[in-house]
């Protein structure tokens, strides 16, 4: 499906740029050319620079030494407003949206069609309608954009940038948020705004998503340009390889089956809550359970009702043989039963402590005597912790300046010095870099092969194949297909997530 | 590398200590004291400080400088106490209403049972607004800044109604006045107090898990949650903290003058914001020393001394006060913004 667009002039070049942060060099003299009409992919571990070269195409930065070019002609630009000016629009990850004014509100802000003080309603509907028609967009105009989901606010941006007549667009992860449908709608989009004959620079974490979509790929590494050539000459394990600088041929640890007869460690029976109605599971001493479905399925609903993040209305939990009825985080904390949440942002850290504050927070009680803490034992089962889970970093900086990868590390620190008997992941390895991703596996491999359970939410079909020895489908807030880890194929779990409970 | 063991030393390796990341050259240290996050207010204290001593003669006398301390007990305090509701996530407006009510309850019982009871009560009424404006705010998740405003009306309105808008004088209780002008080693009692209760919650905030818990729930309320952090206890035990240490104030100052009146301290819950502010306490939550307030609330204490000793026109002092007030939080939005 991909469109060549062969020899095409650059549409935005970069002239040997190079980008200091302290004094950490994200980007040493890169020099790239992305040609019109093309989706150009750059791709690179977390820290590679992907982001800042994203951020200093779309004049969120400006480059220390280099510079850019536009059709040709050196351009400095002091924000994203004059970026946008010359036609560069970025939909950023964070999404830049008023929740509270209407989608076609939101599409013209600050651009509204007015006849003097007064806007002209009618009018901005109608320029709404034809826009959202010119490209195939189907967002009513009149919800408010705080109650769209997320792929549908990504198109308000991607309208926004539209009705300033943007040519050239830098996607900066924008699939981080999305669940699998809305990644492949993602992507019509961007081949739709292609074969208009816009210029899409797309900075991504997903290799496949890049080969699937992308002409050329620019592979970074420690700020540096690896490669850079098109799509079609690449393979994931030739970007993987790129991208670490060395070969990667294993992305999963391998399995290793939990004796037959291992005792349940987790029992769900009838689990009811706001989105769960009435799941039930098992996780077995030594076993590593995916839980896969569709984004809404229910699956974090049920890993928060589980521990007690959330109230449940009905059903039994039994954690190593004892019932637990009335459920709050920390109770299940205590019994063994821990989560990795899902946002290690908005659940997980304390972004502006430091690093062994987070990784102490769960065990403070018994690093201290009488409410003092002990510090010098407290830094040390830190150093330990922290090491166990690969974060090489000292205990005193802030958690918010670790790399995505090491932040999630940092939490399974946390969690795993609670010592748990079953260890909830919820998404773990959303937003982290390859390497640290194999380093997650290892973790949670190594934990269940300690005989202890591990129940792991993923919208990674991939990943729940690879790393659970069975995966369990939730689909309407209910379990309702259970496939062999070992045998089960992609295919197997897109339809048990999609098509109506089969006999099983 | 197996996963046992996990935060138990590990046997055998026992005593050699784990690499320590603060080995740092004295000159990194220095650089840090320079740092505008970290230092923060002492700059400008020390050079405040400095200015004042060489400008007027009276300033650096032990006298001049004890005097200043004695006056801000009722300040301190409480401005240490509300470190720990804004660290924790929350705000505390009642602590003027508190330090009234507060007052004239001992001024009330000093008349007619011991000082020593007089106080405890006093203090007591502390404790009890604290734990309703705790209990309302965590517990029935009324935001602190309504929660504790509206409590400041009801304490201040309850002050009103038990004096019948009159002094309560305890000039025939001069026993009384010894909780805060005794002096020990040449220091009013008033003084050694501030000192112990500042010690105290600095240690509480700095040094303990109830402290680690208090930044946690300020900081992230949700993570803390999960991750086993009791929440609203921490959260309630803060505005207990406050309201005491706003009935502690109270007392000390009725005991200081022997009267009190049930319309004193209306401006008191902005002083001490205003010097936890610019001591660099972020009103944000999960960032914020004890010690910064300390300095913040003497900052403001000495910009008014200095007023007075160089017979500045005190109209312009609060003038001075607000521009260094929205300089502190711009320099808090300004860090934040750099480091995201």
């Amino acid at each position: 499906m991909v469109v060549d667009a062969g020899l095409a002039p650059a549409h935005i070049e970069l002239r040997a740029v190079s980008k200091h942060f302290g004094g950490v060099r994200a980007l040493d003299s890169v020099s790239l050319s992305v040609r019109a009409g093309s989706v150009h992919a750059v791709v690179g571990e977390n820290g590679a620079g992907k982001s800042t070269l994203g951020k200093i195409v779309g004049g969120v930065i400006a480059p220390d030494e280099g510079e850019v070019a536009l059709n040709g002609a050196v351009v400095r630009w002091r924000g994203p407003h004059e970026a946008l000016n010359h036609g560069v629009a970025t939909i950023a990850q964070e999404l830049a949206i008023v929740p509270e004014l209407t989608a076609a509100q939101n599409v013209f802000l600050g651009a509204e069609p007015r006849r003097g003080v007064l806007l002209r309603r009618r009018e901005l509907l109608r320029r709404y309608t034809s826009l959202c028609g010119r490209v195939g967009f189907g967002v009513p105009a009149d919800t408010l954009a705080g109650e769209l989901r997320v792929a549908d606010q990504q198109k308000l941006e991607i309208l926004r940038a539209l009705a300033r007549d943007a040519q050239f667009f830098v996607f900066d992860e924008p699939t981080a948020a999305l669940g699998r449908d809305d990644i492949e709608k993602l992507h019509q989009v961007i081949s739709r705004l292609r074969s208009q004959g816009r210029t899409v620079l797309l900075i991504s974490h997903f290799l496949r998503e890049v080969l699937e979509v992308a002409n050329d790929v620019t592979v970074l590494r420690d700020g540096r340009l690896v490669r850079c050539g098109p799509a079609a000459t690449e393979t994931e394990g030739s970007l993987v390889q790129a991208m670490l600088g060395r070969s990667f041929e294993q992305p999963f640890p391998p399995k290793r089956r939990p004796p037959a007869g291992s005792p349940a460690l987790l029992e769900i029976h009838d689990l009811w809550a706001a989105g769960v109605k009435g799941a039930s599971l098992k996780v077995h001493a030594g076993e590593i359970v995916g839980l896969a479905g569709l984004v809404g399925a229910g699956r974090t609903e049920l890993a928060q009702a589980l521990v007690g993040a959330r109230p449940a209305q009905r059903g039994r939990v039994v954690l190593a043989g004892k019932p637990f009825e009335r459920r709050t985080p920390r109770r299940m904390l205590a019994a063994g039963l821990a989560m990795v949440p899902e946002s290690r942002k908005e659940q997980g850290l304390f972004l502006g402590r430091p690093v062994g504050e987070n990784a102490a927070l769960s065990v403070l009680k018994e690093l201290s005597r009488l409410g003092y803490v002990k510090r010098r034992t407290e830094r040390r089962t830190v150093h330990e912790a922290l090491q166990h889970v690969g974060v090489r970093s000292a205990d005193m900086v802030e958690a918010g300046t670790l790399s995505g990868g090491n932040q999630q590390k940092l939490l399974f620190a946390r969690v795993l010095l609670t010592k748990p008997l079953v260890l909830v992941a919820d998404e773990p390895t959303r937003g982290v870099d390859v390497g640290a991703r194999r380093a997650i596996y290892d973790l949670l491999a190594g934990f269940a092969a300690d005989g202890r359970g591990v129940l792991i939410i993923s919208s990674d079909a991939e990943e729940v194949l690879g790393i659970s020895h069975r995966i369990l489908v939730m689909r309407a807030g209910q379990v309702v297909a259970e496939l062999d880890g070992e045998t089960a194929t992609e295919e197997d779990l897109v339809s048990a997530s999609l098509l109506e409970r089969r006999a099983s | 590398m197996k996963a046992v063991g996990l935060g138990e030393p590990v046997l055998g390796l026992e005593p050699s200590p784990p690499a320590r990341p603060a080995t740092r050259g004295l000159a990194a240290r220095a650089l840090d004291l320079v740092d505008l996050r970290r230092g923060g207010i002492l700059l400008p204290f020390v050079a405040l400080f400095v200015v004042l001593s060489a400008t007027s003669a009276a300033f650096f006398t032990t006298t001049n400088l004890l005097n200043v301390l004695d006056q801000q007990a009722s300040t301190l305090i409480p401005a240490a106490a509300a470190t720990l509701v804004l660290v924790s996530g929350g705000i505390d407006l009642s602590v003027g209403a508190v330090y009234a009510l507060a007052g004239v309850t001992a001024a009330h019982f000093a008349l007619v049972t011991s000082p020593g009871l007089a106080i405890v009560v006093g203090i007591l009424v502390g404790v009890v607004v604290g734990a309703v404006n705790g209990v309302v705010t965590a517990v029935f998740r009324v935001n602190s800044l309504i929660a504790t405003l509206a409590s400041s009306y009801v304490v201040g309105g309850i002050a009103g109604l038990a004096t019948g808008g009159n002094i309560i004088t305890d000039f025939n209780r001069p026993s009384f006045a010894d909780f805060a002008r005794s002096s020990f080693l040449g220091v009013r009692a008033s003084t050694w107090v501030t000192l112990l209760a500042v010690l105290v919650l600095g240690f509480l905030l700095h040094r303990t898990t109830v402290g680690r818990y208090m930044y946690a729930a300020g900081g992230n309320a949700e993570a803390a949650r999960l991750a086993g952090v009791r929440v609203h206890d921490v959260q309630i035990l803060a505005f207990v903290l406050s309201g005491t240490a706003a009935a502690l104030g109270g007392v000390i100052d009725t005991s200081r003058v022997l009267s009190a009146e049930s319309s004193s301290g209306t401006t008191l819950a902005f002083t001490v914001l205003a010097g936890v502010v610019v001591g660099g306490t972020s009103i944000l939550g999960g960032r914020g020393a004890v010690w910064r307030s300390v300095v913040g609330v003497l900052f403001i204490a000495l910009i008014g001394n200095g007023f007075d000793l160089l017979g500045l026109n005190p109209l312009y002092e609060q003038i001075v006060l607000g521009a260094f007030l929205v300089l502190a939080v711009g320099l808090d939005a300004w860090t934040r913004l750099r480091r995201s």
